[in-house]
């Protein structure tokens, strides 16, 4: 978890039936967060879509993305070693809140019952895993992903507008958690949003799309 | 991928077969079957067929039953569901759509005949206070002449079917909104549904309609029980002359088929110019301003007409009960004098075979739909390829041409195509007769839930190390579980009520509940006819208690899996 990574976004293009939508060219350092900022429409989502793997096929794109040296632009998703944070939560509803976590978790890791563990009572929650997610309340289902997410040893990391429906009190709790966390295993981020606390609060460099 | 066959497939399964059974329908019907001595190409089949007495007539019946009891089941939904949202009738319908859909036609046709035969139960209530009748009057209501009682029960079936499609569709047009907005402009709730809702409502569930209009045409089995018997409808004249030992009237039949055919194009034809027509007038009822006239009446017609028509169906499925668990029962009496398990300790021994029979070909038809659906719903997701959702032209149409075309129109000509091929392995060719209109039904009742689930499910998923297939089994199923299982109620459901391909593709060898049930209808033992219908009704019914109550099981710990995704 504290090996270094590199993201390299390079002459990456997007467009949506020939309409240029961006253009960029940027690279993300180990623990290093990059935060994106534009109004809605300005392609910033597609822009996550394309790097994770998921870009619908009315788009088109061109440019490289890079991790760790390697070119992972043709790779599918599951392949790319890139975690996500979307605004909503995302815990499965049908796993238990350790569930959610083994699913996070790649097969081969040893002692899981106690990472799982140890990872629920690093953000404070020991003893929930039987617990039902939809039980938690909206700071602790969003600390459970992010943990999923750490579980997953992800080499990058795509965050959506992940404060945006917290309210502000736990948005800035949230804010340190989630960079802190981040920094500390020293995954390079990219990260969405039209707030600019958000952005201010992550410390990295700010892009402004138009 | 195997995936990117699945829509190729699935079209093939069900063009190809109703290709060919209407060509080997069209070819004995000008005289061209090698098989049978015919060689040569001619219009003795039609001249045959003309000539038969009363053809006249049962066309008339045929076209008749298919218009009115649509643009009758067709208005009962609209105004129920203009006249009751959101009130606790509304609630209560809601949730016996579902159970009433699943209701085979032949155990609802039943109850029906055992509620309103002159020995009925109706008959038996108002007796003799009200009638006077100290025996059974000599009345021909079941079995009319002109297929009043036969419309009756098409329109109990009806009913649900439309309201079901009616309520899928609702959603997307945000009725609430609409509402909110026309009841501020000064329009009565029941006047503003009609006009800012219904006009909108219509067009999404044409296909459906014209399924409707297209199976009242060319109903077989209600048909046998309810229908007029000199001369029977079309599709049952057409199913005597096929059946009919000498082989030649097969012609005649095959003739008989492309009128059947002729006979739904001109009903779903006359149906389009009302449309038109609805439309002109409808325009400028919405746009003359009137906001409040015929609200009352609309309203209590709304929640009338619907509450009547439940009601007839749960009564006759309880007549249906009673009869079967009834000893001795004198005509005006209400009640039968004793109760006895008789009849049903008679039928068990003969209920096994049936029962496995039709468990058997409804599972394994309803599987092969499942996998079918969820191969082609699948590679969807993958490909990001989405069809145009009900627009005409799309290939998703295909999906209803299995229920458009009338079962008798092709599917006798699909049992001459397998006769030719000479093999005839029953079950196996009766679960693909079942497979072609299960299919459809499975996959209409999946898709929406499917295309509807949240993306960004399946991208955790796979952020987090799954392939597509682990997030397909891991994440996506278990979270659709409970509208998989409802389509695997539906199409259990269509399978057990199927009598047509049944009967044709197992050539009378396959008994199964619904075959059983409908065969007892000559003879005329209302005891051992209850035990039946019961049964046939009950199959379909345990389908969805699973279907609602496993999920309920499962996820009794997870509360997040109640609603549905």
């Amino acid at each position: 978890m504290n090996d270094r990574h590199h993201l390299v976004l390079k002459d990456v293009q997007l467009a949506l039936d020939g309409a240029s939508l961006l253009t960029l060219d940027a690279e993300v350092g180990p623990g290093e967060i990059l935060s994106v900022m534009g109004p809605s429409g300005s392609g910033k989502s597609t822009l996550l879509a394309f790097v994770a793997g998921f870009l619908a096929p009315a788009f088109t794109a061109s440019g490289r993305v890079l991790l760790d040296g390697r070119d992972i632009t043709g790779l599918p998703a599951e392949r790319r070693g890139i975690g996500l944070l979307f605004q909503d939560p995302l815990l499965f509803p049908h796993l238990s809140v350790a569930g959610n976590l083994r699913f996070g978790l790649p097969r081969a890791a040893r002692d899981r019952a106690a990472r799982v563990e140890a990872a629920l009572d690093a953000v404070g929650l020991a003893g929930f895993g039987e617990r039902d997610p939809t039980t938690l309340s909206g700071g602790q289902q969003s600390r459970v992903a992010l943990m999923r997410l750490l579980l997953s040893a992800p080499r990058a990391v795509l965050l959506d507008e992940p404060f945006s429906k917290l309210d502000t009190a736990l948005r800035q709790e949230m804010r340190q958690l989630v960079f802190g966390r981040l920094r500390e295993a020293g995954l390079p981020s990219l990260l969405v949003t039209h707030d600019h606390a958000d952005a201010e609060a992550a410390g990295g460099r700010i892009l402004t799309l138009a | 991928m195997m995936l990117r066959f699945a829509p190729a497939l699935i079209v093939t399964l069900l063009v190809g077969p109703i290709l060919a059974g209407l060509t080997m329908a069209a070819l004995p019907a000008f005289g061209y079957l090698p098989a049978l001595g015919g060689h040569a190409f001619s219009l003795a089949p039609w001249r045959e067929l003309f000539a038969q007495p009363g053809l006249a007539r049962s066309v008339a019946v045929s076209l008749a039953s298919g218009l009115v009891t649509t643009a009758i089941s067709l208005t009962v939904v609209l105004l129920f569901l203009a006249a009751a949202s959101g009130s606790r009738l509304d609630h209560w319908i809601r949730r016996l759509v579902s159970p009433l859909l699943s209701l085979p036609h032949a155990a609802a046709a039943f109850g029906l005949a055992f509620l309103i035969a002159p020995s009925g139960l109706l008959a038996r209530l108002a007796s003799p206070g009200l009638t006077g009748w100290e025996r059974p009057p000599d009345l021909l209501i079941v079995q009319d002449p002109w297929g009043l009682s036969l419309m009756a029960g098409l329109i109990l079936k009806e009913i649900p079917f439309l309201l079901l499609m009616s309520l899928a569709a609702l959603p997307q047009l945000a009725p609430a909104w609409r509402l909110a907005m026309a009841r501020s402009l000064g329009y009565r709730p029941t006047i503003a549904w009609l006009k800012v809702v219904a006009p909108s409502l219509y067009p999404l569930i044409r296909l459906p309609v014209y399924a409707v209009i297209a199976y009242a045409t060319s109903v077989v089995d209600m048909a046998l029980i309810l229908g007029p018997t000199l001369p029977p409808t079309l599709a049952v004249s057409i199913l005597t002359w096929f059946q009919d030992p000498d082989l030649s009237r097969r012609f005649m039949a095959s003739a008989g088929a492309l009128l059947q055919l002729g006979v739904t194009a001109a009903a779903l034809a006359i149906w389009w110019g009302l449309e038109r027509l609805v439309a002109r007038l409808g325009r400028s009822w919405i746009e003359g301003g009137q906001r409040h006239r015929g609200e009352w009446p609309l309203r209590a017609l709304g929640k009338g007409l619907i509450l009547t028509t439940t009601l007839t169906a749960c009564a006759g499925i309880a007549t249906l009960a009673l009869h079967s668990v009834s000893g001795f029962w004198r005509f005006p009496e209400a009640l039968p004098q004793a109760f006895t398990l008789l009849h049903w300790q008679r039928a068990l021994p003969s209920l096994a075979g049936p029962v496995a029979s039709t468990l058997v070909i409804a599972g394994v038809a309803t599987l092969l739909a499942l996998a079918l659906t969820l191969a082609a719903l699948e590679n969807e997701q993958r490909t990001g390829c989405h069809p145009a959702q009900g627009r005409l032209a799309s290939a998703f149409t295909l999906l209803y041409l299995p229920l458009i075309v009338p079962q008798i129109a092709f599917l006798f000509g699909l049992v001459v195509v397998v006769e030719t091929l000479g093999t005839r392995p029953q079950h196996a060719l009766v679960i693909f007769g079942h497979l072609l209109f299960v299919l459809p039904y499975v996959f209409l009742s999946l898709s929406e839930a499917y295309r509807r689930f949240d993306p960004r499910w399946s991208q955790v998923a796979l952020s987090l190390g799954n392939t597509p297939n682990g997030a397909f089994w891991r994440v996506r199923l278990p979270m659709l579980l409970a509208p998989l299982l409802t389509a695997m109620a539906v199409g259990l459901a269509v399978s057990i009520g199927q009598y047509l391909p049944t009967q044709l593709l197992g050539a009378g060898r396959v008994p199964t509940v619904t075959t059983e049930a409908v065969s007892l209808a000559a003879g005329g033992d209302r005891r051992l006819i209850g035990v039946w219908a019961l049964v046939q009704a009950s199959l379909p019914l345990l389908g969805f208690l699973v279907a609602v109550g496993l999920p309920r099981l499962l996820w009794s710990h997870r509360r997040g899996m109640r609603g549905s995704p």
